[in-house]
């Protein structure tokens, strides 16, 4: 079993080491090795079936029920961010954030978070009144009040429209810049993992393909030469044929 | 008329017709009173012209009567609230030993094998199938009786109550896995507000299923409530007292029935459902 243990130096945030997770016969990772720096911002790229998820989950201690060896050092105040908002629906929205706060003070660091996000004034909505974009910052807010060393984040933009992806992406990148969490983000889209990510990774068969630096001047856009360099490299290695491009 | 014969010979046959309505139409207003209504002007009329034997059925103006004397000298409010009583105590035992089991049964494994197979087998004995064994257990007494009450109201709550808390999605419980909730938590922010809408249909039933056994335990060795106030009425073939008796427990039923439904709307008001 893996041990979800401290003893982390003050620059590196993940490490994992010789990690194996498979199910039934089929090692999705095997022997798999990480390490990831203290406030990076870390796209995980990868096909479906790619294992992502898989060591998504396995950082998050959320694998318990999967057969597996390896070791996985993450710090112990790490908060998850999944596909679908996952708002309790019997819970008004301030209380969804809250929702593993403990103190006298949660109900104010609460709705901080909430106005961060730009739902001040929503704290006593039913979470089923808000739209699907307003529902996953509610999800952001959850995650980031507890301030956490480390955010996961399971694709978390995958189920919304185009234009609130993109003003997500703004809101991630602005929360990142005050927090400072390291931030592993699992995305099938090229685009948003090197519009947002200082780094990105490609996984292909439970193995690191491409291990790649994003260096570019903010804000980034689609218009940069060298994000257009980025994103046909990151296409390429996912087997994607740019003939237009 | 005749032109447009000639020329569309259909166009005489009404359009409407050709499309069957299959849905009941409009509602009717006050609908649902309508059938009760009708039932009781019978009963006036069968009453009033000589139909109905007195001794039979009494007529609907002396139940009236035999109520206000019933509550004039304070023997209506004396055996409703001895039976309000064990109604209530056996409802409140039955509901918080329900749940409790129910929690234990939903959240470990151990649980559900030691305590749901029990359960199941004393679900599919009927509960009046047991006051003889309880009579030789626990006498005659009140504490019989609550008994009784107690093991028709657990049932239910105790299998809506488990089956909600199953049927809880497990991506709340992941959820609750990542924020590291403490167990105590955990049960009280999503469990329970899960289990909730199975937890209130179960006390629909429980309601009902309290009132039930009542009349069965006021009916057999008892001294007062408004089952033995029937009993008593029936060895006087006072068919005014038994109908007052019987209009009582169809109010009780009713009132808890419908107070139950608006704790469900309260509780459940972030619910976005068909009926809203």
């Amino acid at each position: 079993m893996a041990t979800h243990a401290g003893g982390l130096t003050a620059t590196r945030t993940v490490r994992v080491q010789g990690l194996v997770r498979g199910f039934g016969n089929r090692a999705v990772l095997d022997g798999f090795d990480l390490e990831i720096g203290a406030g990076e911002f870390v796209a995980l790229l990868g096909r479906s079936g790619s294992g992502k998820s898989t060591l998504l989950r396995a950082l998050a201690g959320l694998d318990g029920d999967v057969t597996g060896s390896g070791r996985v050092d993450v710090p112990g105040n790490s908060s998850v961010v999944f596909q679908d908002a996952r708002l309790l629906p019997w819970q008004r929205v301030l209380d969804n954030v809250v929702l593993g706060l403990r103190g006298p003070d949660a109900d104010e660091r609460g709705r901080a978070a909430l106005a961060e996000v730009g739902l001040a004034g929503r704290e006593r909505a039913w979470p089923n009144e808000l739209s699907g974009g307003e529902q996953q910052r509610v999800a952001l807010a959850r995650a980031l009040v507890s301030e956490p060393e480390l955010l996961l984040a399971d694709e978390p933009f995958g189920a919304l429209d185009a234009l609130t992806r993109l003003r997500m992406h703004d809101l991630l990148r602005e929360l990142y810049a005050r927090h400072r969490p390291t931030v592993l983000l699992v995305t099938h889209d090229v685009d948003e993992a090197v519009t947002l990510a200082d780094r990105v990774l490609l996984l292909d068969s439970g193995r690191i393909a491409v291990d790649l630096a994003i260096d570019l001047p903010a804000p980034r856009s689609h218009r940069q030469p060298q994000f257009l360099a980025y994103r046909e490299s990151l296409l390429r290695a996912l087997g994607v044929d740019q003939t237009e491009g | 008329m005749t032109a447009s014969v000639l020329t569309r010979p259909t166009a005489t046959v009404p359009v409407r017709t050709s499309r069957r309505r299959l849905r009941p139409g409009r509602p009717i207003p006050f609908g649902s009173a309508i059938g009760p209504f009708l039932l009781l002007a019978g009963w006036a009329v069968g009453s009033a012209a000589g139909w109905i034997d007195a001794r039979t059925l009494s007529a609907p103006w002396t139940v009236v009567t035999t109520a206000g004397d019933l509550i004039a000298d304070g023997r209506l409010q004396d055996n409703l609230a001895i039976s309000a009583q064990r109604a209530g105590l056996g409802l409140a035992i039955g509901t918080a030993v329900g749940t409790v089991l129910a929690v234990i049964a939903g959240l470990s494994r151990w649980g559900e094998a030691v305590l749901d197979g029990p359960i199941q087998i004393k679900r599919a004995i009927p509960a009046l199938a047991l006051v003889p064994l309880l009579i030789l257990w626990f006498g005659i007494g009140e504490q019989m009786k609550v008994i009784t009450i107690t093991l028709g109201v657990f049932v239910p709550v105790y299998i809506h109550t488990h089956n909600g808390l199953r049927s809880i999605d497990s991506r709340y419980v992941e959820l609750g896995e990542s924020l590291r909730l403490p167990r105590a938590a955990f049960i009280r922010r999503i469990v329970l507000p899960g289990a909730l809408p199975g937890f209130l249909l179960g006390m629909r039933f429980a309601v009902v299923g309290a009132w039930l056994s009542l009349v069965v335990v006021e009916q057999i060795n008892s001294t007062s409530g408004i089952g033995y106030m029937m009993e008593l009425a029936r060895e006087y073939g006072q068919t005014d007292v038994i109908i007052v008796g019987l209009v009582l427990y169809g109010l009780l039923g009713l009132l808890s029935d419908g107070a139950v439904r608006l704790a469900q709307r309260r509780a459940l008001s972030w619910r976005r459902t068909l009926a809203d």
